[in-house]
C-alpha cells in the first residue's frame, strides 16, 4: 500500500494534471497511480471525458446576427 | 475545438488592423471565437436567443472599446471578460444570480460517491472496494456521437459555476489563468470548480456505459420480440 488512500487520490487528479501539486504529494500521487489498477483506470477514464469535452461540436453565430455585426463594424463612425 | 490555429494573427497585428477598420481582421475573430462565446454565455442566461444578443451586443462593445484596448491581457481575454460582464447584467436581469466570490455547499464534499471506497473499520479503509468498471474503448465502439451527446446533457446539469469553469476549460481549452483571470475567481477556487464538475461528467459517463453494457447482456434474449 502507498501513503495515498484510492478516496483521496481521486481528489487531486485536476491538481495533479495543472501541475499544483507540492513536490511530496506529487510523488505520493505518482508513486499510488504506478501501483494501483483501480485509480490508474479513474485517472484515464478522466482524461478520457476531459478529451470528449474538447471534442463537443458548437454552433456558430446565427447569420443575421453575424451580417449585422459586420455592417456595424463597417459602418461605425471612426 | 482549436481556437488558436497556428496561423492566427498575434495580438498586435490584430489590434491594429482592427483600428483600422480591416474588416476582413474582425470577420476573423467573429468566426473563430464567437462559438465558444455563444457557448459561455449560454450558462449565464436563459435562452439560446439570449446567449446570441449577449455575444452581439459583447461584439458592439468591442468595436467601441477597441481604441481603449491597452493589452494588459490577450485581446481574447479581454474579449472574454467583456462578454462575462455582459452576460452577468442580462443573468441578473432574467432572475439568474450565479455568486462568484465563494464556494458554496454544492462546492464542498467528496466528488466520488464515498460508498465505493472500503469503510474506516477496513484493513484496506479508503480503497475501492470494487475498481471502476472498464470503458468500452473508442476503436471497439461507434459510440463517439452518443458519447458526445451524454457529456453535453451532463454539462447542461452542472451547476452554474462548475458549468461555466469547465466550459472554458475543457471544452474552450483556455488555461487556468486565463480562466481565473476572465471570471475574476482564486486559482483554488477555480480547480475545486472543475475537478467537481469533471468528475460528475465522467461519473455520468460511467452510468450510461454500465447501461450499455447492461443492456448488452440481456439484448440476446430480450431484443428480439
Amino acid at each position: 500500500m502507498t501513503d495515498l488512500n484510492c478516496n483521496e487520490f481521486v481528489e487531486l487528479v485536476t491538481a495533479y494534471l495543472d501541475g499544483q501539486l507540492d513536490a511530496v504529494s506529487e510523488r505520493r500521487f505518482v508513486e499510488h497511480l504506478a501501483l494501483c489498477d483501480g485509480c490508474e483506470r479513474y485517472f484515464d477514464q478522466l482524461r478520457q471525458t476531459i478529451g470528449t469535452l474538447g471534442d463537443l461540436p458548437g454552433e456558430g453565430l446565427p447569420t443575421a446576427a453575424r451580417d449585422a455585426l459586420l455592417s456595424a463594424f463597417r459602418d461605425r463612425p471612426s | 475545438m482549436d481556437v488558436e490555429a497556428r496561423s492566427f494573427p498575434s495580438d498586435e497585428v490584430l489590434v491594429t488592423r482592427l483600428r483600422a477598420r480591416d474588416e476582413a481582421a474582425f470577420a476573423l475573430v467573429l468566426d473563430a471565437w464567437s462559438t465558444g462565446m455563444l457557448r459561455l454565455a449560454r450558462s449565464f442566461v436563459s435562452t439560446t436567443d439570449s446567449a446570441a444578443e449577449v455575444v452581439q451586443e459583447t461584439w458592439l462593445a468591442v468595436l467601441q472599446g477597441i481604441g481603449r484596448f491597452e493589452g494588459r491581457s490577450s485581446l481574447r481575454t479581454w474579449v472574454y471578460r467583456i462578454l462575462v460582464n455582459t452576460a452577468k447584467r442580462r443573468g441578473v436581469r432574467e432572475g439568474r444570480i450565479i455568486p462568484w466570490s465563494s464556494l458554496t455547499a454544492e462546492d464542498e464534499g467528496p466528488t466520488v460517491d464515498p460508498t465505493r471506497f472500503r469503510g474506516p473499520s477496513d484493513p484496506f479503509a479508503g480503497h475501492w472496494r470494487e475498481f471502476p468498471a472498464q470503458w468500452p474503448s473508442p476503436e471497439q465502439e461507434t459510440l463517439a456521437d452518443e458519447v458526445r451527446t451524454q457529456v453535453a446533457g451532463a454539462l447542461a446539469e452542472l451547476p452554474d459555476r462548475q458549468r461555466v469553469v469547465i466550459t472554458l476549460r475543457d471544452v474552450e481549452g483556455y488555461g487556468s489563468d486565463e480562466v481565473c483571470s476572465i471570471l475574476d475567481i482564486t486559482a483554488a477556487n477555480q480547480r475545486v470548480l472543475l475537478h467537481r464538475a469533471r468528475a460528475f461528467v465522467r461519473s455520468r459517463l460511467e452510468e450510461y456505459f454500465a447501461t450499455v453494457e447492461a443492456a448488452r447482456g440481456v439484448g440476446g434474449e430480450a431484443v428480439t420480440s
